[in-house]
């Protein structure tokens, strides 16, 4: 029953749409008296104008009733109105983080923050921000990332209020055995947010490396390293290295050497494949111009080749691939950590705190404040990845546009 | 009048601002009329043709003006009256049908498309008139060739089919965009024949543009001459080619005049500075030359002529060494060179350099000019600092770019002739004595390849160069080589002074390559077609021999 209502609400809800934007249409050539804006717009991008509008209507209703006296209403639309309002300050934030590149700075910063757009603005203050919680971790978390603080209960909600579970002194509330959440999350972003970008970077080293060196020698050597590849990219490269985390836990306890150590190298290893494919066909690319034949009958050596005169050609895609890999590293690090073989605690990690805390989830429809707790972990990742997205996307626009 | 622009202004838009490419530009088309649209590369010819259909390419904004065709006013016309025009009254034509033929589809499928979607014709009428439009266009085979995919096909035969294609509605405009920019001469020409035919056939009324002023001269009853987005003049083809007003278009009509002295012959017994003897190569198990035998002497310049295919570029590569010959040797100055150029010495290596047909792929991108050049003078000379700086500078003097301005662009800040005078600072850093030109001049505009002409002839005789010169176009050997060789599928066909070459009796292959070299004269296409017959041109009669 409620399923066929459902069906039948968003058929009226479409049906409406569909008959609003002919109207709108219809009404606009009128109106204007056939001005080409109107008079040329297909039927689909009407329809996309009033069903725009009735998502945009939505959103605010949505907002209102999240602002709503009665905490029924009010708890179903908690995290709209969050999601509204984050995407409201991270704008205004974003622009005023412009404004600021756009007066201050060398005249090429300058130059930069005007042709920008402010989804990138956007990611990037976002990256200064997390690079700086990062790196001065310890003198901004109010308490350690192993600290079980004394005398404080377990599990307060987030928000600071003490009738709805929280404390004033923890705004994020505590962990399941009385950790504060804030310090741990800054603590995260050192330990993923680290650990993501040496291994990122030697997946690019190793894959970059050997990509380059196949496209440029070719022959048997482009064969070998290719079918490698191949077989290392057949397997699924998360039970790859949840398999290969099991053996190294082994060796890591004989050998004295960091479970860390060894997942950089094998979440490294694994994620280089990639980094090769692309490296290789942008290289093959490469090599088949003049100035690398050029540079050949000069005779210049391999290191040349590869580092003076293909590199330099290819960073616009490997750059843009490194900000993908990156978001894809961090998130098979905290899958790791999730499934319980990546970054051990007491360190803390975002993946395992998601993990720890998942249970409250339960509790999003009629206690937000409490069912918050591990989701701040998630949105910190999401945050990130998209973030670097924004930053990647407008680098690989910049890049193509300056070769026209 | 069929087509009418008044005072059209167009602007690209590039570095966040607007710039003009079209200033205030007229033009008049009667119904039948062809007109000719020439000027440099950069001159808006291709905007403007795309203009006078009521199109812009992206990034580009008609900003004044009017253009109607046929009573319509293009520029105001809904989406739905454009529609009801492009394709069916108004055909394009582009440079590259290889480029705008969808791989995916069969020709003929794409032939079709323009008829049946604007209902003029049915499925099946439509595929019988696209038959017979291939028959007038003597494509080979005309019934069945449509029902095979543009890769299967050859690039002159895909410019005629694409040809037929605007046809195909029998149109009333069509806008050729350099449509035989691409081809070899003696496709060349069957295509201009075959355009000129239908044009003439169905009386379409033609905008052609092209920077060939031979061409134009074949295809065009009016000239208009564009520079810089200005209208230079505008006058019938007659009147212009003998009596052109302008001095700019007194300067296009003269570079064809350059043409250097004559040398004395080579001493008996002279050494060659590059001997090729013999040589076989292949790529791969596919034979691409055979038994392939010249000299090159000290200060000489060697053309080596032929169409696409003909073995020119291989025979470049079996001297550089990239590809190794299965038989036969390569000398350098009585030595023999090894065969592969990884075997060669840094010195053997220095004394062949490359210049090559693509500027924009012979120069890294991100490598700055000064950089560029001082890397092989670092390279094979070991000069640094102060010493290396005064040695670039000297060379950038050499081919007329001033280190002050130049030194530190990076290429794409850089015109195509100045990115060619760059590749040859490059060729000349190494200061080697022979210089393999590997069409040089053939991406560039006429006035452009004059300057590179004249500055590589200046070059050869200050330094006393070989040159080696690969090219098809018939009109820089006459004006820049000493002797000539002729190659046809791997083979050397002919071989002698320039003098010789260009006066009768021909070998039969040298004689169709020169009879196809468009000349200035408007009748020259006319007289040839009644010379030789309309079947005797071109492929059709290379592949008769």
């Amino acid at each position: 029953m409620i399923f066929e209502s459902f069906i039948g609400n968003l058929a009226t809800l479409l049906i409406g749409i569909a008959v609003l934007g002919y109207v709108f249409r219809a009404v606009g050539q009128r109106v204007t008296q056939n001005a080409p804006f109107f008079r040329d717009m297909p039927y689909g991008v009407a329809f996309g104008y009033v069903l725009g509008l009735v998502i945009l209507i939505w959103l605010v209703w949505g907002f209102m009733q999240s602002r709503s006296e009665d905490p029924m209403i009010a708890n179903k639309f908690f995290f709209l109105g969050i999601a509204i309002q984050g995407f409201i300050g991270f704008a205004i934030a974003a622009w005023l983080f412009r404004l600021l590149g756009r007066a201050v700075g060398t005249a090429g910063s300058k130059k930069l923050f005007r042709s920008m757009p402010l989804t990138a603005s956007f990611g990037i203050l976002v990256i200064i921000i997390y690079i700086f919680l990062a790196v001065f971790a310890g003198a901004i978390a109010p308490y350690g990332q192993e600290e079980i603080l004394q005398g404080v209960a377990a599990n307060i909600a987030a928000g600071g209020d003490p009738a709805l579970g929280g404390h004033p002194d923890f705004p994020l509330g505590t962990d399941q055995i009385g950790r504060d959440i804030m310090s741990r999350l800054i603590y995260g972003a050192q330990n993923t947010v680290g650990i993501a970008f040496v291994t990122t970077v030697l997946a690019f080293l190793l894959g970059g490396t050997f990509g380059f060196l196949a496209a440029t020698l070719g022959g048997w050597l482009d064969q070998v390293l290719s079918r490698a590849v191949d077989v290392l990219m057949a397997i699924p490269s998360l039970i790859f290295a949840l398999l290969l985390m099991t053996i190294a836990s082994v060796w890591s306890a004989t050998l004295g050497i960091p479970l860390t150590i060894f997942m950089i190298v094998i979440i490294a290893v694994i994620d280089s494949t990639r980094v090769y494919r692309l490296a290789r066909a942008v290289g093959q690319n490469i090599v088949v111009m003049d100035y690398i034949e050029a540079a050949k009958l000069r005779g210049e050596g391999l290191g040349y080749l590869m580092f003076r005169e293909i590199l330099p050609n290819a960073t616009a895609p490997l750059l843009a691939e490194f900000g993908l890999r990156f978001c894809f590293v961090f998130l098979t690090i905290a899958s790791l950590s999730f499934l319980g073989v990546g970054i051990q605690p007491p360190l803390a990690d975002w993946g395992t705190m998601v993990r720890d805390l998942a249970g409250f989830i339960n509790y999003a429809g009629f206690a937000p404040t409490a069912s918050i707790t591990p989701l701040l972990a998630a949105g910190a990742i999401a945050l990130l990845t998209v973030a670097v997205n924004f930053v990647v996307d407008w680098m690989l626009h910049k890049s193509s546009g300056l070769k026209e | 009048m069929l087509v009418t622009i008044r005072d059209l202004w167009l602007e690209g838009r590039s570095d966040e601002t607007w710039n003009p490419i079209i200033n205030g530009v007229d033009l008049d088309l009667k119904k039948g009329e062809v007109l000719g649209l020439i000027g440099e590369s950069g001159a808006g010819k291709s905007t403007l043709g795309l203009a006078a259909m009521g199109y812009c390419r992206d990034g580009v904004r008609i900003s004044k003006g009017s253009v109607s065709f046929d009573g319509i006013d293009l520029l105001t016309a809904s989406a739905a009256v454009k529609r009801g025009l492009l394709g069916k009254r108004i055909a394009y034509v582009a440079q590259s049908a290889a480029a705008s033929f969808n791989p995916a589809h069969k020709i003929i499928e794409q032939h079709i498309e323009a008829p049946t979607q604007h209902g003029i014709m049915s499925r099946a009428d439509s595929e019988q008139d696209g038959m017979a439009l291939y028959q007038k266009l003597r494509l080979p085979d005309p019934d069945n060739i449509g029902f095979r995919y543009p890769h299967q096909v050859s690039g002159g035969q895909l410019q005629r089919a694409m040809t037929a294609m605007a046809m195909s509605c029998r149109p009333d405009l069509i806008i050729f965009d350099e449509p035989t920019t691409a081809l070899d001469v003696t496709t060349q020409i069957e295509v201009l024949a075959a355009i000129r035919e239908i044009v003439e056939e169905y009386n379409t009324a033609a905008i052609y543009i092209t920077h060939d002023l031979a061409v134009v001269a074949q295809m065009a009853d009016r000239i208009k001459v564009l520079l810089k987005g200005d209208e230079v003049e505008t006058a019938d083809t007659r009147t212009m080619l003998s009596a052109p007003t302008q001095e700019y278009t007194k300067s296009l009509w003269a570079v064809r005049s350059f043409e250097r002295p004559l040398k004395a012959p080579v001493v008996a017994g002279a050494v060659p500075v590059v001997a090729v003897k013999g040589v076989d190569a292949a790529y791969g198990k596919v034979p691409v030359l055979h038994d392939v035998s010249f000299d090159i002497h000290e200060g000489r310049t060697v053309a080596v002529v032929g169409e696409s295919g003909s073995g020119k570029s291989t025979t470049a590569r079996c001297i550089t060494g990239l590809l190794p010959p299965k038989a036969g040797e390569i000398s350098f100055g009585g030595e023999v060179m090894p065969a592969d150029y990884r075997k060669r010495t840094k010195d053997q290596l220095r004394q062949v350099q490359m210049i090559y047909q693509m500027a924009d792929t012979a120069l890294n991108p991100r490598v700055t000019v000064g950089n560029i050049i001082s890397r092989p003078v670092q390279f094979y000379s070991g000069l640094t600092g102060g010493a290396l700086r005064k040695r670039v500078d000297e060379l950038m003097e050499q081919i007329e770019l001033p280190a002050a301005d130049y030194y530190n662009r990076l290429p794409s800040e850089l015109s195509g002739g100045q990115k060619q005078r760059i590749g040859i600072a490059r060729a000349l850093a190494a200061e080697p004595k022979f210089i393999i030109c590997d069409e040089v001049t053939s991406a560039l505009d006429q006035l452009v390849a004059e300057g590179i002409l004249r500055l590589l002839a200046r070059l050869q005789d200050e330094l006393s160069l070989s040159y080696m010169f690969i090219t098809h176009d018939l009109a820089t050997v006459r004006a820049i080589a000493d002797e000539v060789v002729v190659m046809k599928d791997g083979r050397v066909v002919e071989q002698g002074p320039k003098h010789d070459m260009f006066t009768p009796p021909h070998h039969a292959y040298t004689d169709l390559l020169l009879s196809s070299v468009p000349e200035m004269d408007p009748d020259w296409l006319t007289n040839l077609l009644a010379d030789r017959g309309v079947d005797n041109i071109g492929d059709a009669a290379v592949d008769k021999m």
